[in-house]
Order: C-alpha cells, then structure tokens, then sequence
C-alpha cells in the first residue's frame, strides 16, 4: 500500500507502469485519474487545492486499508496533489490491483467514492472574475451509502 | 491550551489557519460556543454549522465528540477532494 501527497505534476503513465511492475501476478490492475476540468467558460486561470497536512495522510490511509479488508487486492496506490493546478493537469489517481478484475474495479471505485468527501482537501476556482472554493454536492455524500 | 486549525473559507473569514485557545469545553460543540465569542469573524464563519466539519487530532468526528486530552481540532467546510 502506498500514499502519496505532493504538489508536483507527475506521469499518470509512469505511475502506472511502476505500480503494475511492483504487482507482478496480480492479474488485474484497475487506475482512475482525476483531471482539472476547465469550467463551462473555458476561463478557469488555476485551481488551489488545499490539504491538512497530517490529517491527509492518515485518511488516506484509512481508507486504503478500508478497502484492502473488504477485497482481495494484491496492492493499493493513492496519489493526490495539492497547490496550484491549471486545467488538463492531472490531480489524483488510485491504483488497484487484485487477482481478479471485479475486486479491482470495486475496490478503485470504494476508494474515490471514499476519497471525494472524507479525505481533507478542498478546491477553490480561479479565473480572471472571480475566486471560489467548490462546494460539495449532496450525491457525492449519497455515493457512500452504496458502500 | 487547545490548537485550533481552520482550513479552506473558514480560514479566510477568521483571518488565521491556526490559533490557540483556552478552553474549557467538554465537546466539539461547547468548544465552537467559546470560538464564538472571540470575535465577530469568528462568530459569522461559525453562523452555519450544516456547513462545517471538524477533527479532533486529525479524526473526523462527529459535534458531540468528547474533546477529553485533545490537543488540536480543526474545522472546516466539507471536502472536496479527487
């Protein structure tokens, strides 16, 4: 299992092709990542993206763990940064790996439903007008009850 | 002494991401009561609490938490993250 919280920009390619190197057997390896969408102008100048330095890791962690006892996974990744990002950079990515495809698919999907509304960052929108924090939506907070 | 942590618009409507305070309060609940009274910031970035979430030594809890030996809650709007 391994967490990662950093500003740089990082290869979501070579990020991949290390963890699938490292699961070697696994059979199945499952990756999301998350991009900065442009907002519906097309005038979004950066998003910041703040965390709670500390309470961060250990969320994550939480919920790796989390999913590492409900399926059978081989090995679990979460990168996710924090800073200053512009539109089409990458933001995070979860990696799964397990024998069999259907653990992977469900652990991934657990760990961004997990990821969105308990792990502590929070996004704010700037653009040449305006500067505003993302509020959370109400289906993000539903998402959990499936689990 | 309690370490107060405030992140995301709760950090900028009070001005500061950390303060100390001495608290006497035995919940998450009574020690935002005490929060309110330091000032009129304070007392309007507090004025909706639906809208706020809080961690004690880096746990999610609940407004009813028992703050017993905690040594740093933190406070702030719900996440956003992925």
């Amino acid at each position: 299992m391994e967490i990662r919280v950093q500003s740089e920009l990082f290869d979501m390619g070579a990020e991949l092709n290390r963890f699938a190197a490292r699961c070697d057997g696994a059979g199945a390896v499952v990756s999301f990542s998350g991009i900065v969408r442009d907002l519906a102008q097309g005038d979004l100048d950066a998003m910041l993206i703040e965390h709670y330095p500390g309470m961060t890791e250990k969320a994550l962690g939480k919920i790796a763990q989390e999913a590492a006892e409900r399926w059978s996974l081989a090995d679990v990744f979460i990168l996710h940064r924090f800073g200053e990002l512009r539109a089409g950079d990458p933001i995070m990515m979860v990696c799964t790996a397990a024998r069999h495809r259907a653990d992977a698919f469900a652990a991934a999907e657990f760990l961004m439903d997990f990821l969105k509304s308990r792990a502590p960052f929070w996004k704010k929108e700037i653009t040449g007008q305006s500067a505003d924090w993302v509020e959370a939506k109400a289906e993000d907070e539903e998402a959990l009850r499936r689990w | 002494m309690v370490e107060l942590r405030y992140f995301a618009w709760l950090r900028e409507r009070i001005g500061t991401g950390h303060e100390q305070i001495e608290s006497r309060a035995a919940t998450v609940a009574e020690l935002i009561e005490e929060i309110k009274t330091l000032s009129e910031a304070h007392d309007f970035a507090f004025s909706d609490l639906t809208s706020i979430r809080a961690a004690v030594d880096q746990e999610l809890v609940e407004f009813d938490a028992p703050l017993s030996d905690a040594r740093e809650v933190a406070f702030f709007p719900p996440m956003t993250g992925g």
